[in-house]
């Protein structure tokens, strides 16, 4: 028999097995609903299928009757956009900033003190502050995000920069180049797939406090929606709202992926 | 004039004397092959001469001119590895220095200047024999062709000076012989003036037209760190200027 570490389980294998601890979750799930069910048909701590598909049901496909508006697709609107512009400014913020303090060491040398002390300030510490300093409103929400994976996302890159091997800036230089025609040409490029990949990890972070900055002050969104129903202990609405944050955050990470691959082939060939 | 000269040249890093005492002249169109054991000295010459360290004492002159201390076009390099670079395919590579000195700014190119330099690239590709992988991107090629690429990279600026350090030292042996007579080729071509550090002393008798041994001459045990190696050997080989490419 081959070594437990050579073994290497086929592609349609490597799926179902995957599938497997899933599937064992769903029938754990059913099980228990079932057995609390039986006991107290009004149970609401872990609904039945059916009832969550009413709940999904009723939020996405019916107009709430206090607003007229169909809730999931509403909330999910507000969420993404906040979330996205939050992520989008924090990228651009922190390739602009990772490019300089990784390439130019008299830029580094001002500023990477101070992104080393925003890194370490929690950033749910302050929310107050933002909240205060901006209102309630969309801005401290997109803020938050910005000061929380801005600084994450400008270290990784400021390091990526640093691992450009010496060779290719003194090669640049030698075929004529200044010091922004490298850093425009040469590394730039170089950094663009490391700056998606920085994001699609910081993207866990930026749901964090999205939802964080929605569940304390928001009128609509995913995470407003989901500590509303807890008052109610509506679960068959925050089980199926959790999934579909989840899903959503599948979904970008695998946007960023496809557009990383298409965008800068040489990137994951090696 | 020789085209550079060396004046009491020496180097130190804190205490330690790396490199003392290098007084040669070079002439244009020579061919040098450095050779020595690992850690004498070598590669911190060839990085003064490209401009990434500066010299401690002495003069290193280029057209009787101090030699200036950052790398520019007049001195292009292969290095062993990490000279081309992995973002842009073969052909880009290429067109890189030509579009840094016509676009001051951007350093990129469109319309018809982009297309004389992608003429003129494609030229140099050919003379390295890689006009058919000029759309591939680096990690597609072998060992050997990137080399051939980080030549044709070079040779677009016209340097008064080439820097190769060790530059077929990861290479097979049968792909090595090739890049010699490459670099034969290229070398009587252009009218280069080369400087190539090796390991193999073989490589550097049948490429150069005159040879360096870096030594120590000099060693005292109880500070091995007091002197520093020198030019010991500096041999004029018979291939000054040789009329016939010459398989290596």
């Amino acid at each position: 028999m081959r070594k437990l570490i050579n073994y290497q389980p086929l592609p349609l294998g490597r799926l179902l097995l995957g599938i497997l601890p899933l599937l064992a979750l769903l029938l754990v799930y059913l099980f228990a609903s079932d057995a609390r069910l039986s006991l107290n048909a009004a149970d609401k701590l872990l609904p039945g299928f059916n009832v969550m598909g009413d709940a999904i049901s009723r939020m996405a496909f019916q107009p709430s009757p206090r607003t007229g508006e169909y809730l999931l697709w509403s909330d999910t609107a507000a969420s993404l956009l906040r979330l996205l512009c939050g992520v989008a400014i924090s990228a651009l913020l922190a390739l602009a900033l990772g490019l300089f303090t990784g390439a130019l060491p008299v830029v580094r040398a001002v500023l990477a003190p101070l992104v080393t002390l925003f890194a370490l300030v929690p950033p749910l510490a302050i929310l107050p502050i933002l909240f205060i300093c901006f209102g309630l409103g969309e801005v401290s929400k997109v803020v938050l995000i910005v000061i929380g994976i801005t600084p994450l996302i400008t270290r990784d890159l400021q390091l990526q920069v640093q691992k450009i091997p010496r060779e290719q800036l003194v090669k640049a230089q030698t075929l004529g180049a200044h010091s922004a025609q490298i850093l425009w040409r040469v590394i730039l490029p170089q950094l663009m797939p490391r700056l998606l990949d920085a994001v699609r990890l910081s993207l866990a972070s930026a749901w964090l406090f999205l939802i964080a900055a929605e569940a304390i002050a928001a009128t609509e969104g995913l995470g407003y929606r989901i500590f509303l129903m807890r008052r109610y202990l509506a679960m068959d609405v925050i089980l199926p709202y959790v999934a579909w944050i989840a899903l959503l955050a599948f979904l970008l990470d695998l946007l960023l992926r496809l557009i990383s691959r298409r965008c800068w082939p040489w990137y994951h060939a090696k | 004039m020789p085209l550079l000269q060396l004046k009491n040249l020496e180097k130190h890093y804190g205490q330690q004397v790396v490199l003392e005492r290098l007084n040669i002249e070079v002439e244009e169109g020579e061919f040098v092959a450095i050779v020595g054991a690992s850690g004498c000295g070598k590669t911190t010459f060839l990085n003064m001469l490209l401009g990434t360290e500066a010299p401690s004492k002495g003069q290193l002159l280029l057209d009787g001119e101090p030699i200036p201390d950052e790398p520019d076009a007049h001195r292009g390099v292969v290095f062993q590895r990490y000279s081309v670079f992995p973002h842009l395919t073969v052909l880009g590579n290429v067109m890189l220095g030509d579009e840094f000195s016509s676009a001051r700014w951007l350093g990129r190119v469109w319309g018809k200047k982009r297309r004389a330099i992608r003429q003129r690239a494609q030229a140099m590709l050919a003379q390295v024999g890689l006009e058919l992988a000029q759309n591939k991107y680096p990690h597609q090629l072998s060992g050997g062709m990137q080399q051939r690429l980080a030549l044709a990279q070079a040779l677009m600026k016209q340097p008064r000076i080439l820097l190769l350090d060790e530059p077929f030292g990861a290479l097979d042996p049968g792909i090595r012989s090739e890049m010699h007579q490459l670099i034969t080729r290229l070398w009587q071509q252009h009218n280069l003036t080369i400087f190539m550090i090796t390991h193999d002393l073989k490589e550097g008798f049948s490429l150069a037209s005159r040879l360096l041994v870096f030594d120590k001459l000099r060693h005292d045990p109880h500070a091995p760190e007091a002197w520093g190696a020198t030019i010991t050997y500096d041999l004029p080989l018979d291939r000054a200027q040789p009329s016939e490419p010459q398989v290596a």
